[in-house]
């Protein structure tokens, strides 16, 4: 789905993303992770074209520049994590927003980008939400919307930047596991930026570590979640359980410094 | 799991505009249109003014047919259009820029207008051949100074971001009031002629400065009212704009386009009329919901019906003298738009 080489990307005078490949087979689900300012949200702003650079990017078998922006979004739909919720606009409004890819471009939604919508409302559990304006949503529900934004747009890809981040462990798992049915369902591929590395390593077929904006690791959790890949490139002391062959990332508190008492 | 969408889809619906709002709208344009055919020195029956412009036979003598039709109807036909077209830019400017302080000001026009008046009134100060070139120049004026704006705030990374196109105009309209008020300054015997013209007024030449707005004005209707759903796809930042295949820079290029075409030729005619873009496009977000569908349409009623009603006041309240209609929009506009928007926080209709 996703086949590229030769990454890279500069802003200003910094090389934000360095000669990075990546290959996304379709309908797997790949995890970028790595320590902050790494280079992982750049790497999925690139790919929906919103910041420029260089390399040979291939999207469902088309090479990337030969692609419209309107045709691009037809096949990457991205989950941003700060999104700007507009003051007063309805679920339903901005799930439509979705489906601006397939709307003319002086046009305005006819039927079948409202059945659309009222799909993928249906799909994450939204449709009685569905005439509240977004900025009054809790956490967990806004995130629901968003994904349903990226449903309705109807783009084999999804991108997701850090989807759990703002959620309590519940509402982690269960957005997690909405992307993973909605995968299966419609055929997605999913790319996710992860930050819970456990989380990453449950639910993504494969992981891939970035550092300085390189791929330093990649393939199953087991192999990039180790306890000597984490102290390099996290600086992180934690230990790997095994739960199953899942690994589970245990931070451990260093010992604390003897102290000297007078 | 699929979700039968045949017998509940209907139910969904987008922000759209409810018929009742357009009707209060229209009701609007024509209470004020009205309002400023039979109010005036000479006062007319409404029955016999409608009467008369339906083509029925009327008790209107010649000398009050004239004023109704050379007169007074120019005059509200110019104030609903430059009204209409201001409250719009207006609308659009905020969209575009998603700033609620955006007018169709904000990259110059006006100060842009006032340098090429200031300068034809100061140069042709016998005042014979002033009134012909003044629209010019305002038109002009406004069009190269915006495009100046527009070219600074792109200049810097080929890609004009909000802020910087918002900055490069402020720095043009500063640095082009400097000029003005250096040439006003110099030519103190003519700074009468041009104060009165910023402050703005409908001008009464009868139906020339309606034939010179009108083209401009439709040109910038259709173009921003057709941007109706991408101003509200832009609300969500350029960024996520362009991941849903949008070019926010070209549409705002666009958009910005129509409304200074627009803006330029209702200064022209106008003068510099400030706050109708701010208070009606904010009072109809506020009352009656922020989708740019319902926006648009609605600044556009409302602006027109308000600058009616303005140049009434403007021209009524102290008679035989006129009062300039930019102080009018500005004196009733605020403390108006103030009691909308304590009535709106207190009943909670915005979020």
């Amino acid at each position: 789905m996703i086949r590229c080489t030769g990454v890279t990307v500069r802003l200003g005078d910094k090389v934000v993303l360095d000669d990075v490949s990546l290959h996304v087979p379709r309908g797997s689900w790949v995890s970028i992770v790595g320590p902050n300012g790494a280079g992982k949200s750049t790497l999925l702003r690139y790919l929906t074209g919103a910041v420029a650079g260089v390399g040979d990017v291939h999207l469902a078998g088309q090479p990337f520049g030969a692609l419209t922006r309107r045709q691009r979004a037809q096949l990457v739909a991205m989950v941003p994590q700060a999104p700007v919720i507009p003051d007063g606009m309805t679920v339903v409004d901005y799930v439509l927003l979705g489906r601006t890819p397939h709307i003319r471009a002086l046009a305005v939604e006819g039927p079948t980008d409202l059945f659309a919508v009222h799909d993928a409302l249906g799909h994450l559990s939204l449709l009685t939400l569905a005439d509240r304006q977004v900025a009054t949503l809790s956490g967990g529900e806004r995130q629901r919307v968003l994904i349903a934004r990226a449903l309705a747009q109807g783009s084999p890809l999804v991108l997701l930047d850090e989807p759990t981040t703002a959620l309590d462990v519940g509402h982690q798992q269960q957005v997690l596991e909405l992307i993973d049915e909605l995968r299966g369902l419609h055929d997605l591929t999913v790319v996710t930026t992860m930050h819970d590395l456990t989380l990453a390593g449950q639910y993504a077929d494969r992981l891939v570590l970035i550092d300085h904006g390189r791929v330093v690791v990649e393939g199953p959790a087991a192999e990039v979640l180790t306890e000597d890949n984490l102290a390099s490139y996290y600086g992180a002391k934690v230990r790997i359980i095994h739960d199953g062959d899942r690994p589970v990332v245990l931070p451990v508190r260093r010992e604390r410094m003897p102290r000297i008492v007078p | 799991m699929t979700v039968a969408p045949a017998a509940t889809a209907p139910a969904l619906r987008g922000a759209r505009l409810r018929p009742a709002w357009v009707a209060a709208g229209l009701v609007a344009v024509a209470a004020a249109a009205l309002a400023g055919l039979v109010m005036g020195p000479v006062s007319l029956s409404p029955l016999e003014v409608v009467r008369e412009l339906l083509g029925m036979s009327t008790d209107l003598d010649a000398r009050q047919i004239a004023i109704v039709e050379q007169i007074r109807l120019p005059r509200v036909v110019l104030g609903l259009l430059v009204g209409a077209t201001l409250s719009l830019c207006g609308a659009s400017y905020q969209g575009a820029f998603r700033n609620p302080l955006a007018d169709p000001y904000l990259l110059g026009a006006a100060a842009g207008a006032g340098l090429g008046v200031t300068v034809v009134i100061v140069r042709v100060a016998d005042g014979a051949a002033t009134p012909g070139y003044v629209p010019v120049a305002a038109f002009v004026g406004a069009i190269a100074a915006v495009a100046l704006a527009y070219a600074l705030g792109a200049a810097g990374g080929g890609r004009a971001s909000t802020a910087s196109l918002i900055l490069a105009g402020v720095a043009v309209a500063s640095f082009l009031t400097a000029v003005q008020t250096y040439v006003q300054q110099r030519n103190q015997d003519t700074i009468r002629d041009v104060y009165v013209w910023i402050l703005g007024r409908l001008s009464t030449s009868g139906w020339s400065d309606v034939w010179m707005l009108l083209p401009y004005a439709l040109v910038c209707w259709v173009v921003l009212l057709a941007h109706r759903r991408i101003l509200d796809v832009l609300a969500v930042g350029d960024d996520e704009a362009a991941t849903l295949g949008l070019h926010p820079h070209r549409s705002r290029l666009m958009i910005v386009g129509a409304a200074t075409l627009g803006t330029a030729a209702a200064v022209s005619v106008s003068g510099l009329i400030g706050f109708v873009g701010i208070i009606v496009p904010h009072t109809v977000r506020l009352l009656a919901g922020r989708s740019h569908r319902v926006v648009l349409p609605l600044s556009m009623l409302f602006g027109g019906a308000f600058l009616c009603i303005a140049d009434l006041l403007a021209r009524t309240l102290s008679s035989p003298a006129e009062i300039p209609i930019g102080v009018v929009t500005a004196f009733f506009g605020a403390p108006f738009f103030v009691l909308v928007l304590r009535s709106s926080r207190r009943t909670g209709v915005t979020a």
